[in-house]
């Protein structure tokens, strides 16, 4: 039943960590009106431009964040993870929210609204960035590419979508106000995020530059198996070397049919898309990263660049800057254990049995064979390697807090 | 066995097929008109020292032989709940209580989507789970289909959970018991009802 591939928990901090889902907003208030909500949601369910080619290929669709996506197709989902591990899938994460923000003062509009030291990115490289508000809490996490077309190019949560695309609004107002040159465009682009180590091979056939020259975190425009203009991004959300191609609606179909000509690829869903990115470390936002968690809790303190941090130039860097220092009172951690697996709000105790936190994401690794889990834990059990317990069905069941990934990352630094 | 709250929320959004269940067979038909005939509680006169197939509403099977229920999950649930990964067991000697009929279930997918499915859960259990079926995306209590005591559990279980996915019917089963209110076997739906019941909830 459990697949091949028993890699050792190690490597560092994952250098991209982007959510690529969330909670629709109203998340973990259950009941009469929510339900009400939901059965109003299901006759309006957005469809991306492949909605059409999933239901052909026997998606099995679910709402996700208003949008109706496959969860998963004919394999099983721990079939449909491991030929991600081991060939190629792809995803269609067409929901997510993309926007080109143009204008010469794009970088400072950015800024202002982010973590990331955006002027020091190279041209064409990217960054996992952080919207966050005056508290320093997050608001959403995003891409942002610094193109060499005269525009940064942003991709955020499509669970999202609408208070970034209102955050954004908002600021660009004020920008403008203040004669500043900044403006914004939100696309209709299909967005195709093609994942798994043998995805350079698969990519390279249709390609005419060399793919070796385009490393984790940067991104070119190309045309890919005849399509013209596609946006190819190295990055992911499996911890597997990958790409995310953005291409028009209307040749997104003639796009996936092509690279699923290959045999090494496979169509895979959203539930594979969970289980790899908590293998990989990768945060969810609204379930692991919220609007009351601090990037320092979330230990995600990489994300803030040097002068950032310097300047205190960002939305609640007052907060979150001298948290960096003093450290915090909790703090998001990875949880492995065996037996019954730990699920989201699984309470963790300490050894004594006193509660030291709650589980954010976890699941049963189809890798490792092992439960794996994150969490937030008071700071003085932190420390990896650290015993802790989870009450699972009201028994304490031992954990220990261990580095993230857990699934050694794969990504193609070049 | 509380399948049924997984199920709905895997179930709205799956596409619907019926489960291939491997005894749907000629008696089925006659069954299936009884039931349509509204007599499904009144007709049932089978002895519990053995019994055909039965189901409960939770999309657990019961089969009596010798006066002794050996438990185990549908195909259907065990489709919906997808690669079971670990199998949380009673031990032998527990007493177990009968699930009410009125009670509700408590049951997750620990998707992202898990807020469609809790608009359909109540968590009310008075009869305590007495364990759990765990695939990578989702976790499905278990609670008994009738009242009586554990005389085993399915230890291959432990070393290959996918049992339950590869044959639900005869090698994933998951309990025996004793059975202390015949009249509980009697009330379950036979083959045909079961049947139609999957096909009602797939409407």
């Amino acid at each position: 039943m459990w697949a091949r591939l028993g890699v050792a928990v190690g490597g560092s901090m994952p250098r991209a960590s982007r959510s690529g889902w969330l909670h629709a907003s109203g998340a973990g208030c259950a009941g009469k009106r929510q339900q009400r909500q939901a059965s109003s949601a299901e006759v309006a369910l957005k469809k991306t431009p492949l909605f059409d080619f999933h239901k052909a290929h026997d998606g099995k669709m679910v709402n996700f964040a208003g949008w109706s996506l496959p969860v998963q197709y004919k394999d099983s989902h721990i079939v449909s993870h491991m030929h991600t591990r081991e060939h190629c899938s792809i995803f269609d994460v067409s929901h997510m929210l993309q926007t080109k923000v143009h204008g010469k003062d794009r970088v400072k509009f950015m800024e202002s609204l982010v973590v990331a030291d955006i002027a020091e990115l190279k041209t064409n490289q990217g960054t996992l960035s952080l919207f966050t508000n005056e508290k320093g809490g997050i608001i959403d996490d995003l891409i942002v590419t610094k193109t060499d077309q005269g525009y940064l190019y942003v991709v955020s949560n499509a669970g999202c979508a609408e208070k970034d695309s209102v955050h954004m609004k908002v600021r660009l107002a004020e920008f403008k106000a203040a004669g500043l040159d900044v403006d914004l465009e939100f696309l209709d682009e299909a967005l195709l995020a093609v994942q798994g180590p043998s995805m350079s091979r698969v990519l390279q056939e249709g390609l005419k530059d060399n793919l070796n020259k385009l490393t984790f975190m940067t991104s070119t425009v190309a045309t890919v198996f005849g399509v013209p203009d596609c946006r190819i991004t190295r990055c992911g959300y499996t911890g597997e070397d990958g790409v995310e191609i953005s291409v028009s609606r209307l040749r997104a179909v003639e796009l996936i049919e092509k690279l699923l000509a290959n045999s090494e690829v496979k169509l895979a869903g959203l539930a594979a898309r969970d289980s790899l990115r908590l293998e990989a470390g990768l945060c969810l936002y609204g379930n692991d990263i919220d609007e009351t968690t601090t990037p320092v809790e979330a230990t995600l303190v990489w994300t803030i660049g040097k002068r950032r941090r310097k300047d205190k130039d960002f939305p609640g860097a007052e907060i979150v800057v001298p948290q960096i220092k003093a450290k915090t009172v909790r703090k998001r951690v990875g949880l492995v254990s065996t037996g019954p697996p730990v699920r989201q709000h699984t309470p963790i105790l300490s050894p004594d049995g006193k509660v030291i936190g709650e589980v954010t994401s976890g699941c049963p690794s189809p890798c490792l064979k092992k439960n794996v889990a994150m969490g937030y834990v008071d700071s003085e059990f932190a420390k990896n390697g650290t015993d802790i317990q989870v009450e699972i069905r009201k028994k304490a069941v031992r954990a220990v807090v261990s580095r993230m990934p857990f699934v050694p990352t794969n990504y193609y630094m070049g | 066995m509380a399948m049924r709250a997984t199920l709905r929320c895997l179930s709205a959004n799956f596409s619907p097929r019926l489960p291939l269940l491997s005894s749907a067979g000629r008696d089925n038909r006659a069954a299936r008109l009884r039931w349509v005939s509204g007599t499904r509680r009144t007709f049932s006169s089978c002895s519990v020292l053995s019994t055909a197939l039965k189901f409960t509403e939770k999309h657990e099977w019961v089969q009596v032989e010798g006066g002794i229920g050996t438990v185990g999950i549908s195909s259907y649930a065990q489709d919906a709940l997808g690669d079971v990964v670990y199998c949380g067991l009673p031990e032998v000697g527990q007493r177990l209580e009968q699930m009410g009929t009125t009670l509700t279930f408590t049951c997750k997918a620990y998707y992202y989507f898990v807020l469609n499915c809790l608009s359909f859960c109540i968590p009310a259990a008075l009869v305590d789970e007495f364990g759990a079926l765990e695939s990578v995306k989702a976790a499905s209590e278990l609670y008994s289909p009738l009242t009586g005591e554990v005389t085993a559990i399915n230890t291959q279980l432990a070393e290959n959970p996918g049992l339950v996915n590869k044959d639900c019917y005869a090698e994933g089963w998951l309990i025996k018991m004793t059975i202390e209110k015949p009249e509980e076997v009697d009330a379950l739906m036979d083959q045909a009802a079961y049947d139609k019941f999957i096909k009602s909830l797939e409407e």
